[in-house]
């Protein structure tokens, strides 16, 4: 990890880009302004960060800007790991896509535009991936239903066969 | 077809099995040298054949045989398919009752296991799946999930008695592999003894077979 020192300067780097920096139990994370995404992945590549280990949505209900999306990276000959974040709003929430130079996102992309409904503005193929293509809603969102059945017992068996009728 | 009680309804005297009646099988007319039966008459001739003949319907014949040689469909959907593999590995030996030979083509299988929870995306494959196996066909819904859905009552999942008709649910998370034989045995006997009781009455869908 860098430390919390080394999170500050790495910030410092990133320039405007960088809205926010947190450092907990020893995890460095810095939140990003969405239009800078792929800048901002560029600058942190150069520094050693080669490896995007994960791309996931987050839903910060009751809170705004709502949707989040979290990237991973690690430094492999360091051993060093960096979370980035950034937020976008519900009415608008377009981030820039970094699937050209991380090819690993391309899937991860699609999972969270799936789930959340965040859309990745140039994405070579956006498009549902976990849940059928006709499906509608976005089903990880926290306003959105959890579903589901009550569970039939055989004690509501009457119950039951009088509805179907 | 209702069963008949053994030895009533047929007459020992009638029976004739390459050319030969009962009556000379039993005194061993044509056996030379063998250990003949003493000379029997009436009902002593009677108990004698109701001892040694076994009669039944063709019907039942064919429930005995289907229902003790399931071939499974080579299937499984999520951790239940582990206790399904625990189910014919040795301790269980699912090989006993003669249900081992597990098919990887649904045209080859006439039981299916829907071992684990399906998913919304899945249910049409697993219907295709059935669809394609032959006649007569029977399901079996292993575990909570495909059964109530189980742990996983949420946006993503379907009860497998929505898409297709079930003959015998096996509850537990995920049950045992005692638990899946049992439900297997359940079957074979509901094939054996009530063949009638298969899913097309409850479904209402008698007439529907593909049978001619």
């Amino acid at each position: 990890m860098p430390d919390a020192t080394g999170l500050e300067l790495l910030a410092q780097e990133l320039g405007d880009a960088a809205i926010e920096t947190v450092y907990f139990r020893e995890r460095a994370t810095v939140v990003i302004d969405p239009a800078h995404i792929r800048e901002v992945l560029g600058k942190l590549r150069a520094k050693g960060f080669s490896f995007l280990a994960s791309v996931h949505g987050v839903d910060y209900y009751p809170e705004e800007p709502r949707l989040g999306v979290h990237y991973e990276l690690l430094d492999m000959s360091r051993v060093d790991r960096l979370t980035v974040k950034l937020r976008v709003p519900l009415e608008e929430p377009e981030v820039d896509s970094v699937t050209a130079e991380w090819p690993t996102a391309d899937h991860q992309e699609r999972e969270v535009y799936d789930m959340f409904g965040v859309v990745f503005r140039g994405h070579p193929d956006l498009r549902r991936i976990l849940m059928p293509e006709d499906y509608e809603g976005h089903p990880q969102r926290r306003d959105f239903p959890v579903g589901g059945e009550p569970v039939l017992f055989t004690r509501d068996e009457g119950q039951w066969l009088e509805s179907r009728e | 077809m209702k069963r008949e009680p053994l030895g009533t309804a047929v007459d020992p005297k009638g029976l004739r099995v390459r050319s030969l009646n009962a009556e000379q099988m039993l005194r061993g007319a044509e056996l030379e040298g063998a250990n003949r039966p003493a000379h029997l008459e009436g009902t002593e001739l009677e108990a004698y054949v109701a001892e040694r003949v076994l009669t039944t319907t063709l019907d039942s014949a064919v429930a005995w045989a289907r229902s003790n040689s399931f071939f499974p469909l080579a299937f499984g959907l999520a951790c239940c398919a582990m206790e399904q593999f625990q189910t014919a590995g040795p301790r269980m030996d699912i090989a006993r009752f003669g249900f081992e030979a597990f098919r990887a083509s649904p045209r080859q299988a006439d039981l299916i296991i829907l071992a684990g929870r399906v998913s919304i995306k899945m249910a049409p494959v697993i219907r295709r799946l059935y669809d394609q196996m032959l006649e007569p066909k029977w399901a079996i819904s292993m575990g909570a999930c495909c059964s109530s859905m189980g742990v996983f009552n949420n946006y993503a999942l379907v009860p497998a008695d929505k898409f297709m008709p079930i003959d015998v649910h096996v509850p537990g998370c995920p049950p045992r592999p005692e638990a899946l034989m049992h439900g297997i045995l359940k079957l074979r006997d509901l094939v054996q003894n009530d063949p009638e009781a298969g899913w097309r009455e409850r479904y209402e869908a008698v007439g529907t077979e593909e049978r001619p």
